[in-house]
């Protein structure tokens, strides 16, 4: 009799542990279950789906989208938004493009440098752009939204008045290799990807700025009384962020083969989702490159998969709205589940 | 002086268990401005949100004119011809003057459309009265402090409300405005309005009140007319209670201040101004000293807090830290300069959701690693203070937001503490603490004391100041107005200097 009763209270304690670990830990598994499913799903749908083949379609289509991810996930583990992230990577194209000798018929009155100068340049430039983001939302107190709201058309604009209305090709052989080469059969853009992630975890994970990252995102206020220099480190993703994007817009007109206007707008969403659809929350603090890289698969997944399904080709957008907005629902309630506790210290 | 406008009789209230008032009679002649005094939590601002229909859960009765009323919210008192400026400034910034002025009863022309230029007229008129010459159709926020509480004290003073209640209107106001105001309202009691006046300070009180009641633990002590015989002292002997020995132990116990002329002035602040929060403050404070600065809520002293923290930058004054001048740019270099804060609510200090050990190390990760972290380090530091400080649970993986109020103050001061500071700021380092966990932070500060670190404690409660400090400043309105300083103290003297 007595020795029930204890196994029923084990029992419940045990339950309401595994209840806790599930709550605490929701945001971490349900975008692992979702890329399951969708994996599940569209094995099931096209045998041609589950191939090595397409696994390495799946990871060069998310590339782009990966290396911007990046920085965007530091931005938002502050607590911060940068929806200048595609315009950064489109300017950084064309200017790379702009000091590249391009073919004859390409009329945009360029100057051609060397390579190597030419991708310094294209850095130096989104480089400086991030730090004008940096210094108006730490300095002037914009808010980020809204600044890189702006940065967003002074990227778009950068763009126009350096390829008017033209379409480039050519770039640095390096950055051709890096975007549309591959070593021993595999493309170098997915290493690079690889190796952005890698690092940004490393980074986010290890070292000191790692950790100002996601105390500044937990909580600010906490993060200044405690002889942090928020500003410092918010400005820092900034930049990290404008470059993680630069970097993608570079390789990536190597990889589509051309660079004119608009290339990357859709990458601002793409991106947004990649991070958030990962589970990193939007409030800051929690989350981390791990999250992002199931966000990216999931993305792609989806991406790739609807391609293998017979769909109108006009609900597959939908469809994609339709993914984000449930994964935008958990990320909310995620953030919910914990609440309760929040005042009970 | 009139018969009674607005009677109570057997008020009680609790707040979930705690007594807030107990059995209150309460009456208000036509004509009458009545000054109300009484410690924080002595009940004075519950009875005055009762009357004003802010709580409407009460036991006892009200009458208006004789006649038994029951507000159930502020709308009904306000139909009653009763208007509350409440202690918060409660002002829409971003609108005009005269909108302000005029909030929620905004004068409308024949087409239902908002009068603007009689709206605009009308403010004026009432501004000027209250000696304030602005522009009507400027944006509130664009004034200081004390124009936009007068302009809220207008919105009432002229809504034509036959009694007006007053809650600390005075905190923000330079002596020139409290004039002014006082010319007003005694201008409006000679036409026949009344007022009741709450105010920590009583020189105000005894200046305008025609009578005051004295407030005690929920209790009315006294009611008397303003006569020659009624002062000051007599306020504060009946404020604090003459009959229970305890509680009189406490309130004029006196405690003797050592203060250590002979140690090194480790912080010295000169002629620090930061408007409108303070101004022209100077003071040193010592190694092996605990400097307590005490002051009613919005004397200043949190803003000199977090100025000496870098979070706020002063407009003038320089500050001094062991004889070298410190420019603050922010809250790192204030931290590099060996300065430490702890801040008054936990909320704004601690990280919730981590771990006990990050929550000791953010503050000194820099001296742990340059570049990668050291998380065993972190969790031996953590471990030294957890069992230093004896904070509960002795996991330092624990997350912080598990722990009890005062084990994660414990924490709050553990940061500073793995690396001795130089300068440590405490604001309000007991609020809200239970008597256990207070004398547990009185310990760790006399402790971290005799390791000759300067400690400057800032607040609101004279209790804390008393239990912790050597020396005590007195902060009012912005400005340092006393200091006590190797002679023995009591509480009541504290009151009677803020």
């Amino acid at each position: 009799m007595d020795a029930s009763k204890a196994d029923i209270a084990v029992a419940a304690k045990r339950t309401f542990r595994l209840g806790d670990f599930a709550r605490n830990q929701l945001r971490n598994i349900a975008p692992f279950i979702t890329l399951l499913a969708l994996v599940l799903f569209f094995s099931i749908a096209s045998p041609s789906f589950a191939t090595l083949d397409n696994l390495e379609n799946i990871l060069q289509q998310v590339s782009v989208t990966g290396i911007i991810a990046v920085g965007l996930t530091f931005v938002i583990l502050t607590a911060e938004i940068d929806l200048s992230v595609g315009a950064m990577a489109n300017a950084t194209a064309i200017v790379l493009t702009f000091f590249t000798l391009q073919p004859d018929y390409v009329n945009i009155g360029n100057i051609p440098m060397p390579g190597a100068v030419a991708i310094i340049f294209a850095l130096l430039a989104c480089f400086l752009l991030g730090l004008l983001t940096a210094f108006g939302v730490t300095r002037i107190g914009i808010p980020s939204f809204i600044m890189t709201l702006a940065m967003m058309q002074i990227g778009a604009g950068i763009s126009a008045v350096l390829v008017r209305g033209q379409i480039a090709y050519s770039v640095p052989p390096l950055i051709q290799t890096l975007g549309s080469k591959s070593i021993a059969h595999i493309p170098w853009i997915i290493i690079v990807a690889a190796l952005f992630l890698l690092v940004a975890h490393l980074v986010l994970t290890y070292t000191r700025f790692g950790r100002y990252v996601y105390m500044v995102g937990g909580n600010r206020e906490a993060a200044e009384y405690s002889g942090v220099n928020t500003r410092l480190v918010v400005g820092a993703v900034m930049v990290i962020s404008a470059m993680c994007s630069g970097v993608a817009g570079m390789i990536g007109v190597a990889y589509f083969g051309s660079a004119q206007q608009n290339e990357f707008d859709t990458f601002l969403l793409d991106a947004i989702a990649a991070v958030v659809v990962g589970g990193t929350s939007l409030f800051g603090g929690r989350g981390g490159i791990g999250n992002t890289i199931v966000g990216l698969f999931v993305l792609g997944v989806l991406n790739n998969g609807l391609d293998y399904v017979k769909i109108d080709s006009f609900l597959k957008i939908l469809i994609r709205g339709l993914i984000l907005l449930a994964a935008l629902v958990i990320n909310i309630y995620a953030e919910r589940l914990r609440a309760p506790r929040s005042d009970g210290g | 002086m009139g018969p009674a406008l607005l009677e109570l009789s057997g008020i009680s209230k609790s707040f979930g268990g705690v007594q807030a008032l107990r059995a209150v009679d309460f009456s208000l002649k036509v004509g009458e401005i009545h000054g109300l005094v009484g410690e924080n939590g002595a009940g004075k601002s519950t009875l005055m949100k009762i009357i004003a229909g802010v709580h409407a859960g009460y036991d006892g009765e009200m009458r208006v004119d004789g006649k038994v009323v029951h507000f159930r919210s502020s709308a009904d008192a306000l139909a009653a011809g009763i208007g509350m400026v409440h202690q918060e400034l409660s002002v829409a910034p971003d609108l005009t003057v005269a909108e302000n002025v005029f909030l929620g009863v905004q004068p409308v022309n024949r087409l239902g459309l908002v009068a603007w230029r009689s709206m605009a007229r009308r403010a004026s008129e009432q501004l000027n009265s209250l000696g304030l010459d602005i522009d009507p159709r400027a944006r509130l926020g664009d004034f200081p402090i004390g124009v936009q509480q007068l302009v809220e004290l207008s919105r009432v003073l002229f809504s034509g409300a036959r009694i007006i209640i007053l809650d600390e209107p005075t905190s923000a106001l330079s002596p020139p405005e409290i004039e002014r105001l006082f010319e007003v309202l005694i201008r409006l009691k000679r036409g026949g309005r009344s007022i009741i006046f709450i105010s920590h300070f009583l020189e105000d009180i005894l200046k305008v009140s025609d009578e005051i009641t004295i407030f005690r633990n929920g209790r009315k002590v006294a009611t008397t007319p303003v006569t020659e015989g009624i002062n000051k002292a007599w306020i504060i002997e009946r404020m604090i209670g003459a009959g229970r020995e305890e509680l009189e132990e406490s309130y004029l116990g006196e405690i003797k201040l050592t203060s250590k002329p002979e140690a090194p002035v480790v912080l010295e602040v000169k002629d620090l101004t930061l408007a409108p929060a303070y101004r022209d403050v100077s003071f040193a404070a010592r190694g092996g000293e605990v400097l307590g600065i005490y002051g009613f809520m919005g004397c200043g002293q949190l803003e000199l807090a977090r100025t000496l923290f870098g979070k706020l930058k002063p407009d003038q004054g320089s500050l001094a830290i062991s004889g070298r001048p410190a420019n603050l740019a922010n809250t790192s270099a204030a931290r590099q300069a060996g300065v430490a804060y702890v801040a008054e609510s936990r909320r704004s200090m601690l990280f919730g959701e981590e771990p006990i050990y990050k929550n000791v190390s953010i503050a000194v990760l820099g001296r742990l690693a340059r570049l990668v972290l050291k998380p065993d380090r972190e969790r031996a530091l953590a471990r030294e203070q957890v069992k230093a400080l004896d904070i509960r649970p002795p996991n330092v993986e624990a997350r912080l937001r598990g722990l009890s109020g005062g084990n994660q103050q414990k924490v709050g001061l553990a940061k500073w503490l793995t690396h001795a500071p130089r300068i440590l700021l405490l604001a309000e380092p007991t609020r809200g603490m239970d008597v256990g966990a207070k004398e547990d932070v009185v310990k760790i500060v006399r402790a971290l004391r005799e390791k000759g670190i300067a400690i400057v404690v800032f607040s609101t409660e004279p209790e804390t100041v008393l239990s912790l400090a050597d020396r005590v400043l007195v902060m009012r309105k912005g400005e340092i107005a006393h200091e006590f300083a190797d002679e023995a103290i009591s509480k009541d003297r504290l009151l009677a200097a803020a």
